[in-house]
């Protein structure tokens, strides 16, 4: 029995040679500086604007919070929130820090935010398009599946290679993006609170176990819920590229479906049923912000739960497909 | 058969193949043996590619059972593929690694392949000095050799290759006939596919001739050749009066120029021949006859048939569709 390892070793060589994840690095060292260039004329602007008044203002709307919080006339959960808020408004005071100056962590956490719909599967997809069609259209596959070892093997070291160079792909965005704007806005901010705990509930937002984390905590929560989604958007493709031949094809394919996501999410709300498709699921890490979400009724689990369904119904496609499927040219 | 004492490397039992409701591989059977040099013959389309891409589980039959050196290839693919080196079609590798790397890649698919087996395969094959290169920059010549390189791998027992001269040079399938030989020389076997018949002439000991899904004949390519009879051609200065005279005669037949089946270009350097099927003792006594006539005789040569005629032979009638 050939070992699992030096298949997988065999596939993870093939990605780097084929220079995909050089090219999507190459992507993320030109894009990076270009959205930190935009940021950093935001930031002058806003400064110009405020001045240097910010202290006052800040110690102005803990008061206005305090005050209400001790008011008997404000509901429970809305409590909650606001002393929340105070919690947060009392640490940039005391870290004499000014919130709308950004810093590396904060511009890590909002590209992420951004990136998950389009960007990081587009990445994804960058690896992902062609790991099977590739070599069905070279003729490569004639090759591989005529050496002693299962088909079934030979997908599953194509499998953990996409998750191998998926992992690093969001490692690498997270650590380039902190590198670079880190040159500009500075490298502080994990220990900055963010809010979490927001609960939707039909069209209101419940705000009774909002508290604030930090903001090294949260970019590591958000990670992961990015890491899941693009692990859909890559078992998916996986599906499609061993059902289409063209690596062409294979990646339109997708990519359409995942920009055709992005377009529902934002006019489905009168078609419910639509939050039963993977594509307007993406973006989980909208679930830790407490954005409404875009369809009534979809919750975080409640995506969890539909992204893992589609990506083991492609993982059983994929494999079906992969192990009976007659090589006709 | 003096054949049966032999070991049975590759026995194809009643192959069949069908994709949605047309029928493309009809009971294909054959044997091949350890050692041998086996032909797989047939014109485009006759199934030849099918049969080869079952041999090596690329493709699922229908019906039938494959077994490679007694190992069933649809129930144990892994076990019975470790006997077999092959290429189908084009040695299509990954151009954007080279040579060694794309061993190395194959390497690692089977177990027990030291570095120095694949120095071994790449010096058996002649590419040393190539080897280093990316495979995107090899002349088609030299991606068969790394494709054989390849096959070889894993000191396998059956080596498939199909169509191995398309492509290449006459001096390039010069090299590959005596490359063949050499293999088949040291205990392997080799199945070889083509349209080309004068090839499996060549190469061969043994073939099986497939048209329409349909194995319709299997033998030594000798004992094929001589099934289908020999001719007696003849070159005269007087072609229409010898014409005159073989006409009528029991035991001499003249075909007319467009029903004979020779391989053209060996007929090309004679003026007017003319082809006869006579029993062989008679040329002596005819070449008298036509002298005594006072005709002269310039030349009489016996043409064996192409397995082309042979072919012909077989499948005489049908159309290729």
């Amino acid at each position: 029995m050939v070992n699992l390892l030096a298949l997988i070793r065999n596939e993870t060589t093939k990605v780097w040679k084929k220079k995909r994840f050089a090219v999507v690095v190459l992507i993320l060292l030109i894009l990076i500086p270009i959205f930190v260039y935009a940021q950093m004329k935001i930031a002058q602007n806003s400064a110009d604007k405020f001045n240097e008044d910010w202290r006052s203002e800040l110690q102005s709307r803990i008061t206005d919070n305090t005050n209400a919080l001790s008011s008997n006339r404000i509901p429970e959960e809305w409590k909650q929130w606001r002393k929340a808020l105070v919690q947060q408004l009392q640490y940039y005071l005391d870290h004499d820090i000014n919130p709308q100056t950004p810093n590396a962590v904060t511009f890590t956490r909002t590209f992420m935010d951004n990136a998950v719909s389009l960007f990081i599967p587009l990445m994804v997809l960058a690896i992902a398009s062609d790991l099977v069609s590739s070599e069905r259209s070279t003729g490569t596959i004639k090759m591989l599946l005529t050496r002693p070892v299962r088909r079934w093997r030979i997908l599953f070291s194509k499998l953990a290679t996409l998750t191998l160079y998926v992992s690093l792909i969001l490692v690498v965005t997270v650590l380039l993006c902190y590198a670079i704007s880190g040159l500009v806005f500075g490298y502080a901010g994990w220990g900055e609170p963010v809010f979490v705990g927001f609960h939707i509930r039909g069209a209101d937002v419940d705000t009774a176990n909002v508290h604030a984390i930090t903001q090294g905590v949260y970019l590591l929560m958000q990670s992961g819920l990015i890491w899941f989604s693009a692990m859909v958007v890559a078992i998916i493709a996986l599906m499609v590229s061993v059902l289409v031949r063209s690596t062409a094809a294979s990646f339109v394919t997708m990519m359409a479906t995942i920009i055709a996501g992005t377009i529902l999410a934002n006019m489905a709300s009168s078609w419910k049923s639509a939050k039963y498709l993977f594509n307007v699921n993406l973006e989980l890490s909208g679930y830790l912000r407490g954005t409404p979400p875009p369809i009534e009724g979809m919750s975080l689990g409640f995506s969890l739960a539909v992204l893992g369904i589609w990506a083991a119904a492609a993982l059983i496609v994929s494999f079906t497909v992969f192990t009976k499927q007659d090589i006709l040219n | 058969m003096a054949d049966h004492a032999k070991e049975v490397v590759l026995s194809v039992q009643n192959l069949q193949k069908s994709i949605g409701r047309k029928q493309i591989i009809r009971n294909v059977s054959f044997d091949v043996y350890a050692g041998e040099i086996f032909g797989f013959l047939g014109p485009n389309g006759s199934g030849k590619t099918t049969t080869i891409r079952m041999l090596v589980d690329l493709i699922k039959p229908t019906a039938g059972k494959i077994l490679i050196c007694g190992e069933n290839i649809n129930s144990h693919p892994d076990r019975a593929l470790a006997h077999v080196g092959c290429i189908v079609e084009n040695p299509e590798m990954y151009g954007y690694m080279t040579g060694w790397e794309n061993l190395e890649q194959f390497a690692r698919m089977q177990p027990g392949i030291s570095e120095r087996r694949i120095a071994e395969v790449v010096e058996i094959v002649g590419l040393d000095a190539r080897i280093g290169d990316k495979v995107k920059t090899y002349s088609l010549g030299m991606r068969q050799r790394l494709g054989i390189a390849q096959a070889l791998l894993c000191k396998p027992k059956l080596l498939i290759l199909d169509e191995p001269t398309n492509g290449l040079d006459p001096k390039g399938i010069k090299e590959l006939r005596e490359f063949i030989r050499m293999l088949a020389g040291s205990g392997m076997s080799l199945f070889i596919s083509s349209h080309l018949l004068s090839e499996i002439q060549l190469m061969c000991d043994r073939v099986a001739i497939i048209a329409h899904g349909e194995v319709i004949a299997v033998g030594e390519v000798d004992e094929l050749v001589s099934q289908a009879g020999t001719y007696t051609v003849w070159q005269v200065d007087k072609p229409d009066r010898v014409k005159e005279m073989f006409e009528g005669q029991p035991d001499v037949q003249v075909v007319p120029e467009n029903q004979h089946r020779i391989d053209e270009s060996l007929l090309t350097t004679l003026n007017e021949p003319i082809v006869t099927v006579m029993d062989e003792l008679l040329v002596t006594d005819w070449v008298n006859r036509l002298v005594a006539a006072g005709i002269g005789v310039q030349s009489v040569q016996r043409v064996a048939p192409s397995l082309e005629e042979l072919f012909l032979k077989l499948t005489e009638g049908e159309k290729i569709g």
